[in-house]
């Protein structure tokens, strides 16, 4: 597996293709937007039937990470369900997943719109939580210095190929890419992005490989 | 049979006319349940259908609807509208006649559905539209006769399907009604009176005198016509020479594309000013209206069009058609010269404007076939299911259903007749819960049963399901207009406008604009006299050239009998004979050659436009198992090209029929057409929304690519009924696997391989050719790398901040 390298308020970090970050001196694993439940919410709400297996895609794909890396403690960025109903559509099959993801280590559930409260599942229940100097919260705060946060699901492309979806990262924070099945996304150069980092930013597409490029120099 | 009431002959004396015998013979037969009229255009054709609908309400008897017309285009209805009110005024019959399409006002259509006219006139999306709606049987109760005009262009497509399965609905709410099908010539006309034909009735086939033969030649110029590229540019003097020896001149392109730039090119010729138009499917109402309008006037000496005129709307004083770029397909070739000319027993005249040297080629070979009277077609197919699906959506919108009566319904479609009742209820199941697997939706469901019979389990759903009611496949687009200006000049594609930036030029209605900016959901332009356009990139339907076509260019080739082709193209041929050789039917020419640094391999497969697209699908990942890096493809009618980082020397691997056939299965689960045919099928048949601009005001995008539902299918639900429509879909329409079963029938494996230098002759058009189909593989992946490495050094990032001791990025762990 491949990643790209940085630091953050002088910890080390690994942008990981998949989309998570991994701090591998303390070994926390974080994901963004999982939005679990989406295709439950979008049935319930509007009428569509979207194939019912996000939820165990998304697993999935984190399962795969957690047997690499045995993370201490997974950090997920909010927006974790689609909604806080979504939480409770979860089959048994779901639930036995999830509970043996969260199985000897601490799980971190940061709130965030689509889930702004707690769920009936294992798990510690935050609004944002610190662990030294880096802040992990759902949505970014102008200003703020070491922030891991989500909630935009970034993307961005090249003058090749097409959009993937990008961390943004400078010098006071990090954010991160959804890594739920079922997500769109927001271009990189949005003004609500562009106002949040320097212009000397750095994104890195994720795929195969994570690839950084000046932020610049993205669309 | 319908007597003829007096006042109908009177008027037909008073005009010097005489009843057509395939007029007379309409009449006489009008009480059949399903009559079938073979006609050129300009035959009397829609008066031959209309005859016994006028006679039938002469006597202002018959309260309500009467007669229901549909045609593929809005522009069709509105002009038949025009066409009969001349006879109805005339004869002062109290009739009353209206169209019905997405043009209509909302206050008109409301109206229309309390008190309908006696003719209704529609396209297929507006019809099923009305069959949604909870009053449609009181509407169409009384209807006598639907008259489905151009009956064989809807039959090409999902459209027809749609259709039809419309009309099953309104036997059922009008049970004596009777259906009349009105033709261009065809090959096999009983191919359309089955599809037209409630099953198991009987459909007659009539046919009107098909007239003298056409006038068609291929235009000669003086400038030899590039070797590349489908813009004609070089015949404008030409053109504009035979527009001005003519009353009224149509000028057809393949594509909106194509026409735009061609008109703006033969404005900036046009010095005498003649007055010339532009009409296609892109440009706003007002503006094709405004065209419409002109041209009925007489106002008008040319227009630009695309198939948007396609049809046989009646346009007045046509007498030459001119077609720019090859024709593709001799029966459209035939349908559109038919617009010459509109005089019955005229011949038509007709000019075929080769855009490139490979078209001069292919412009002999229609000709050729054309005075033959060689037409060409393939049988179609079953009925497709997700039109199956939608229509049992558009059922429940009108109110609750029995499963037993709709299965019936369904199958008097002769598309339809053969659905088992295991797929019928495979679909309604679809419709109902999703039909997962996983039955995640119990709770949820679309569809419920109360007592036997299915309905909506929240009737609100009808509005979204309203909104998504049709099977044409728009790309998305947004509106265009002038900045500090209502009116829209058009649309363009959601994908272009994403890749303008404020400053860039392009093309519509034939005027080159400046892009300022997007403001809710609309491109705002500025007027701009700049000469060099970037171009919009409307989609057109590209259509494949036929396989009779190919195969006379073929035989073409190697008789070398080349006497009908201009020197410039014998020459070509020549050359290419001389640096390489020519493609042969039986077996495969493979050209290999470096060009800006990639290694370029053709094959010469000649099996069409949609079969080269696959073989390049095929062959590529061939190449990316043999580690032959390919980057990218593009496919013509008669030849794919191949280019990546590595050359192939041995194409055996490549083209083995055997290799071939097993890496087909494989092949279609993951590729690009798969998905983009399961997005149109997920569209049609409900699962996926439409894309409505309603949806997309906000800047994010709320919507996820359908390639992921797809891919997720694949991998969760492999036997789900999406993924089965699609697999059947991309085999017989799209992917066209028919066709490449004939080329390696045809060729059995057998090759020639030819290296050169340079490019060679016959394969230099296609460097220039649209709509490369990138292939996202190892080789991808590697000049992606090399980018955003190059991207990194150019900015200097990559020295940033670089401990020495530690690695700064992309390190393997």
């Amino acid at each position: 597996m491949n990643a790209y390298h940085f630091t953050l308020s002088d910890v080390a970090l690994h942008a990981l293709p998949s989309g998570a970050l991994w701090a591998p001196d303390t070994g926390t694993l974080t994901v963004s937007d999982l939005h679990l439940g989406k295709s439950d919410r979008i049935a319930r709400r509007r009428g569509i039937m979207l194939p019912p297996y996000e939820t165990r895609a998304t697993l999935d794909r984190l399962d795969s990470l957690l047997d690499v890396l045995s993370p201490r403690r997974v950090v997920c960025l909010g927006d974790s369900f689609d909604d806080l109903d979504a939480a409770d559509s979860l089959d048994e099959v779901e639930k036995l997943q999830l509970t043996r993801q969260q199985a000897g280590r601490d799980w971190i559930w940061i709130e965030g719109n689509h889930d702004p409260g707690p769920v009936d599942l294992g798990g510690r229940h935050l609004m944002e939580w610190a662990e030294g100097p880096l802040t992990y919260r759902h949505i970014a705060k102008t200003g703020s210095m070491g922030e891991i946060s989500g909630h935009y699901h970034p993307k961005c492309s090249l003058s090749r190929g097409g959009a993937r979806p990008a961390f943004l990262i400078d010098a006071q924070r990090v954010i991160l890419p959804a890594f739920g099945a079922f997500t769109g996304g927001l271009r990189a150069s949005h003004p609500v992005l562009q106002a949040l980092l320097s212009s000397d930013a750095t994104a890195v597409l994720t795929g195969k490989k994570a690839l950084p490029v000046p932020y610049a120099a993205t669309r | 049979m319908t007597p003829l009431p007096p006042q109908f002959d009177d008027w037909f004396s008073a005009r010097g006319w005489s009843i057509h015998p395939h007029q007379q013979d309409m009449l006489d037969r009008a009480d059949a349940p399903a009559l079938l009229l073979i006609a050129p255009t300009g035959g009397g054709k829609t008066l031959a259908g209309f005859l016994p609908t006028l006679a039938e309400l002469a006597d202002g008897q018959h309260v309500g609807i009467h007669t229901l017309y549909v045609s593929p285009l809005k522009a069709l209805a509105a002009d038949i509208k025009r066409n009969l009110r001349t006879p109805v005024d005339e004869m002062s019959l109290p009739i009353r006649i209206e169209d019905r399409t997405g043009d209509t006002s909302a206050t008109q259509k409301k109206r229309q559905r309390a008190d309908p006219p006696h003719i209704l006139l529609t396209t297929p999306e507006s019809l099923a539209l009305l069959t949604s709606y909870e009053d449609a049987p009181r509407m169409f109760r009384g209807l006598q006769r639907v008259i489905v005009d151009e009956i064989h262009a809807l039959q090409e497509s999902k459209r027809g399907d749609q259709l039809m399965l419309a009309l099953g609905r309104l036997q059922r709410l009008a049970p004596g009604l009777r259906r009349v099908g009105l033709s261009a010539t065809v090959e096999d006309p009983a191919i359309i009176a089955n599809s037209l034909a409630c099953n198991p009735d009987p459909c007659e086939i009539l046919h009107a005198d098909p007239g003298p033969e056409p006038d068609i030649s291929m235009l000669v110029t003086e400038e030899k016509p590039p070797w590349s590229g489908g813009g004609a540019a070089y015949a404008i003097p030409a053109v504009l020479e035979q527009v001005r020896h003519h009353k009224t001149t149509l000028i057809f392109h393949n594509t909106r594309a194509q026409a735009e730039i061609f008109f703006h090119n033969l404005w900036l010729s046009n010095t005498d000013d003649l007055p010339i138009g532009i009409h296609h499917g892109s440009l706003s109402r007002e503006q094709r209206e405004k065209v419409e309008g002109a041209m009925v006037r007489g106002d008008l000496r040319a227009i630009v069009c695309t198939g948007s005129l396609d049809l046989g709307i009646d346009w007045g004083d046509v007498d030459l058609v001119i077609q720019i770029g090859a024709p593709k397909n001799v029966k459209r070739l035939i349908q559109r010269i038919g617009r010459a000319n509109h005089r019955y027993n005229a011949p038509s005249k007709a000019l075929l404007v080769p855009a490139n040297r490979f078209e001069v080629i292919e412009c002999i070979a229609a000709l050729e076939a054309a005075k033959a009277g060689d037409l060409d077609g393939d049988p179609p197919g079953p009925g497709p299911r997700d039109v199956l699906c939608q229509h049992i959506l558009i059922t429940a919108c009108a109110g609750a259903f029995s499963a037993d009566e709709l299965f019936a319904e369904v199958r008097t479609v002769g598309a339809f007749a053969d659905l088992t009742r295991e797929q019928f209820d495979e679909c309604l199941e679809f419709c109902a819960t999703g039909g997962y697997a996983l039955r995640a939706y119990d709770k949820w469901k679309r569809l419920k049963q109360i007592n036997g019979m299915w309905q909506l389990r929240d009737p609100r759903a009808s509005r979204n399901i309203r909104m998504n009611i049709g099977t044409i496949q728009d790309t998305d687009t947004l509106k265009v207009r002038f900045r500090n200006s209502f009116k829209p000049l058009g649309e363009i594609e959601e994908g272009f406008a994403a890749t303008l930036t404020p400053g860039d030029t392009f093309l519509i209605g034939g005027q080159i604009v400046r892009y300022e900016g997007l403001r809710e959901m609309t491109v705002e332009v500025s007027r701009n006299a700049a000469k060099k356009p970037k171009i919009a990139t409307f989609m057109g339907t590209k259509f494949a050239t036929s396989t009779q076509l190919q195969a006379r260019i073929l035989r073409m080739f190697q008789t070398g009998d080349w006497g009908g082709l201009p020197d410039h193209t014998r020459d070509w041929l020549q050359l290419q004979r001389e640096i390489s050789k020519l493609p042969e039917a039986d077996r495969i020419l493979i050209e290999s050659f470096p060009h800006n640094g990639q290694a370029h391999t053709v094959f010469y497969g000649f099996a069409g436009r949609n079969a080269m697209q696959t073989l390049g699908l095929l062959l590529t990942q061939r190449m990316e198992e043999l580690s032959l890096n390919p980057l990218g493809f593009v496919a013509t009618d008669y030849a794919t090209m191949v280019w990546g980082l590595d050359p192939v020397t041995d194409p055996a691997p490549l083209i083995q029929p055997a290799a071939l056939r097993d890496g087909f299965e494989t092949w279609l689960q993951g590729n690009a057409v798969m998905k983009k045919t399961f997005r149109a099928a997920a569209t049609i048949a409900g699962l996926i929304e439409r894309n409505l601009p309603q949806n997309r005001k906000t800047g994010r995008q709320a919507t996820f690519s359908s390639d992921i539902l797809y891919e997720t299918l694949v991998k969760y639900d492999p036997d789900h009924l999406m993924l089965d429509i699609t697999r059947d879909e991309a085999l017989s329409g799209l992917v066209d696997l028919g066709r490449i079963e004939e080329m390696l029938t045809r060729t059995e494996g057998r090759f020639d391989h030819v290296t050169r230098d340079r490019v060679t002759p016959l394969a230099a058009p296609l460097m220039l050719e649209v709509g490369r189909v990138p292939i996202k593989g190892e080789g991808r992946e590697l000049m992606v790398e090399r980018e955003t490495q190059a991207l990194m050094e150019a900015s200097g990032l990559d020295n940033i901040d670089l401990p020495p001791s530690s690695p700064n990025w992309r390190v393997g762990w």
